[in-house]
């Protein structure tokens, strides 16, 4: 027992300092802090893509890697309230504490869009600093990765020139490929389209789609059949021409719709790991636009 | 933004043409500020489309913004800038029981009554619970579960808990529920059955709750391993309130928890419970079937095992997910009991006897095994089976007076509950409740949860 003792006294300060963890909340920050920390940061995701980043239960397994963290990343405006809180409150870190350099909220160097004008829980699951899927605008993403590269070098001086340079070399090529996505999605300017749940309320505002429709009755409320069978006369007056869905969420409403009305419905990746090509950001982003000049022919 | 303009049209429209002059000045006046409106419109239709042009035009160079640090709304984590986060719970419900003088569970003691009430039979609203918390300073957090009952508030938890300690430390301290086993921490608007299972309601009544300080240690591991300690007053039973320093009750709890693949996870502990009685108040039936009243005086010593594991595929428990959970203890008391004279019922503690009050040691176990499922969204059903034992029960020269029985109470819930969102849930139960003997009772209930302000915690 003494002996046990002993040997977790010494091994366990190595074993913190063996790496600079980062605690990613989504998969696409971890992808983001996996670009500009490359080789020199450990980066574990909280969450899958096939996983509703609202409806995450404060595991076991993700306070012990909160524990572990040196930072973390969240979207923040609320997205992560039902277990961020918990997960900072019992994993007894104090260095990633909100106020800390530990502590990262993409949220706050994005400008959010859609915020609410009233705060009532009768509105379903509103979020009263506004839209929080602010990734899916890769703008957002290259703000987030220049403020992220300031505080990986801020956290960890031994290896800022190499954050420095890897975040440098990731904005010009995440610049390249935002003008060549723009290009391809130039023929989606002004495309009607239906979504199920206001996740992608910034990648139609950067594309210039028109979101003509909403399946959810209120944001977070699963929409019932009378309620879709709503939506569908609605698209008769103004159609759409896809229905967007992410792949974590269910996919009834959204095959329901376009088996009623025919517009096809479309399982957008929604964050790295959301299907087979979208494994890093760049293939995110060039599946997404894929499959949306696909649906728009 | 045409409303101004509307309203000014409509209101002009309104007056009759033939108005006396006053009504011509308010028209005037109206027709005045309805052109002020339109003139602020189109300059504000230019200035926009004078932005969307240069938006065309700047395309990538968009990077610059940032809003300075201090004019951005407070860390929803912090929830509410400087109001500490507030919710409240409404509950309540309609029981269908039978009519009885007395509940408890044969064989042991009852563990004191509660705020929340007992079950009443009918409509009943249970205790509102109002919880209150925030960031105290950089140091310490702070958090309060006052329970709103009919003629008492009473203070469930108030404890500050230290936020910067490091090493994976942390320290609470106050009134608090103890960590040990799986559902203590829970309060009864998180229980998955409308209620309590028979093993905190033996124990317990409904989770223990104590005065004084907890340390918890989180290892920096991939496995989950959670250490904590307490020492407290000791006042709930199954200690007593003593008029003493020091401590009354003592524990320790170890939980370790982690994933299995993306769509399981579990966690499993260990918890030892020691408290100090004096003069601990109880309820018998003596051998003459008889009312007598009990005063224990010793040490009561509880181990708790936990285990909960829970299913979702892939994780995402929006759709269907699925939870078991159990837990199993033994408790072991020791010390004296003394009968109270009921010799006037015609009962048999008869203190000119002499004898009724002796040694007295108990030995005894149970456990409950829950399993809930979401079979679609909003909807679960869940099954529960508790069960105690009475084991072995040594009154002394008591046993003269009181009975040993070796009745196992049980208890089957069955229950089906939808929640039209995360903040509000209706309940219907049925059990069948074996946990007096000779008794089977059919039990009926309908309740309703509702959580208003704060957004609740997705505890595991």
């Amino acid at each position: 027992m003494k002996r046990l003792l002993v040997l977790l006294i010494l091994w366990l300060p190595v074993y913190a300092h063996a790496a600079f963890n980062v605690f990613a909340c989504e998969p696409e920050w971890a992808a983001l802090a996996k670009e500009i920390g490359g080789g020199d940061v450990k980066v574990y995701s909280a969450t899958t893509a096939m996983q509703d980043p609202h409806r995450i239960e404060a595991r076991p397994s993700l306070i012990a890697q909160m524990r572990r963290a040196n930072l973390v990343v969240c979207t923040g405006a609320d997205l992560e309230v039902g277990w961020l809180p918990v997960l900072l409150q019992n994993a007894n870190n104090a260095a990633v504490q909100p106020g800390r350099p530990g502590y990262f909220e993409a949220a706050r160097f994005v400008p959010l869009m859609e915020k609410p004008g009233r705060l009532d829980r009768a509105d379903g699951d509103v979020h009263a600093a506004g839209n929080p899927h602010l990734h899916t605008d890769p703008r957002n993403i290259l703000r987030v990765a220049e403020a992220l590269t300031a505080r990986l070098a801020e956290l960890d001086p031994a290896n800022a020139a190499a954050h420095r340079a890897r975040g440098q070399v990731f904005a010009a090529r995440w610049q390249a490929a935002i003008a060549r996505w723009e290009t391809r999605g130039a023929p989606l300017k002004n495309l009607p389209v239906a979504v199920q749940h206001k996740s992608f309320s910034y990648l139609l505002a950067w594309l210039g789609l028109r979101e003509v429709a909403i399946l959810e009755p209120r944001p977070g409320v699963e929409p019932s059949v009378s309620h879709l069978a709503r939506v569908a006369t609605q698209l008769q007056e103004t159609p759409a021409q896809m229905v967007l869905r992410a792949v974590y969420q269910s996919s009834r409403p959204a095959d329901w719709l376009a088996s009623r009305t025919g517009i096809p419905a479309l399982a957008l990746p929604y964050t790295v790991g959301g299907n087979d090509r979208a494994q890093d950001l760049f293939g995110l982003f060039d599946d997404t636009l894929d499959q949306l000049l696909k649906a728009a022919h | 933004m045409l409303r101004p303009a509307l309203l000014a049209a409509a209101l002009a429209a309104a007056f009759p043409v033939h108005a006396d002059p006053q009504l011509d000045a308010l028209r005037a006046e109206l027709q005045e500020l309805k052109s002020a409106y339109e003139t602020r419109i189109q300059a504000l239709e230019e200035r926009l489309k004078a932005t969307e042009a240069n938006a065309g035009t700047a395309q990538i160079r968009t990077v610059e913004y940032r809003e300075p640090a201090a004019a951005r709304p407070a860390d929803p984590t912090r929830s509410n800038a400087f109001n500490p986060a507030i919710s409240l719970i409404l509950q309540g419900q309609y029981a269908h029981l039978e009519d009885r003088d007395e509940r408890g569970i044969t064989g042991f003691f009852p563990a004191g009554g509660h705020a929340h009430g007992g079950v009443e039979r009918g409509f009943s609203v249970g205790g509102s619970e109002l919880v209150i918390s925030a960031n105290i300073d950089p140091t310490f957090r702070g958090h309060l579960i006052a329970v709103l009952a009919d003629d008492a508030v009473e203070i469930e938890e108030a404890w500050f808990q230290t936020t910067r300690l490091g090493q994976g430390l942390a320290i609470k301290g106050g009134r608090f529920r103890s960590g040990l086993g799986y559902q203590n921490e829970q309060h009864p608007h998180a229980w998955d059955f409308a209620t309590n299972n028979l093993v905190y309601d033996a124990l317990f009544g409904e989770g223990y709750g104590n005065d004084g300080l907890q340390l918890k240690w989180v290892a920096p591991t991939e496995l989950f391993v959670e250490l904590g300690a307490e020492a407290g007053r000791g006042a709930n039973f199954p200690g007593t309130d003593r008029n003493t320093n020091g401590a009354g009750s003592y524990a320790l709890f170890g939980h370790l928890g982690g994933d299995v693949g993306a769509s399981h996870s579990w966690r499993g502990g260990l918890s030892y419970l020691a408290a100090k009685a004096s003069e601990r108040e109880g309820e018998l039936e003596d051998i003459n079937d008889l009312h007598a009243e009990t005063l224990f005086s010793g040490k009561s010593k509880i181990w708790v095992a936990d285990f909960v594991w829970k299913w979702a595929p892939n994780g995402n428990a929006s759709e269907q997910n699925f939870k078991f959970a159990t837990e199993y203890f033994r408790r072991s008391e020791r010390g004296s009991l003394e009968c109270t004279d009921n010799t006037q019922d015609g009962g048999a503690c008869d203190v000119l006897d002499g004898d009724t009050e002796d040694a007295y040691h108990s030995r005894q176990s149970g456990f409950y095994a829950q399993g809930v499922y979401q079979f679609m969204p909003r909807w679960r059903t869940g099954y529960r089976y508790d069960r105690l034992d009475s084991g072995s029960v040594d009154f002394g020269a008591n046993s003269a007076n009181l009975p040993v029985t070796d009745y196992s109470p049980t208890r089957h819930s069955l229950m089906l509950d939808y929640s039209p969102s995360e903040f509000s849930r209706l309940r219907l139960q049925v059990s069948k409740d074996k946990s007096m003997a000779d008794v089977s009772e059919n039990q009926w209930f309908v309740q309703y949860i509702h959580s208003l302000g704060a957004h609740g915690a997705h505890r595991f």
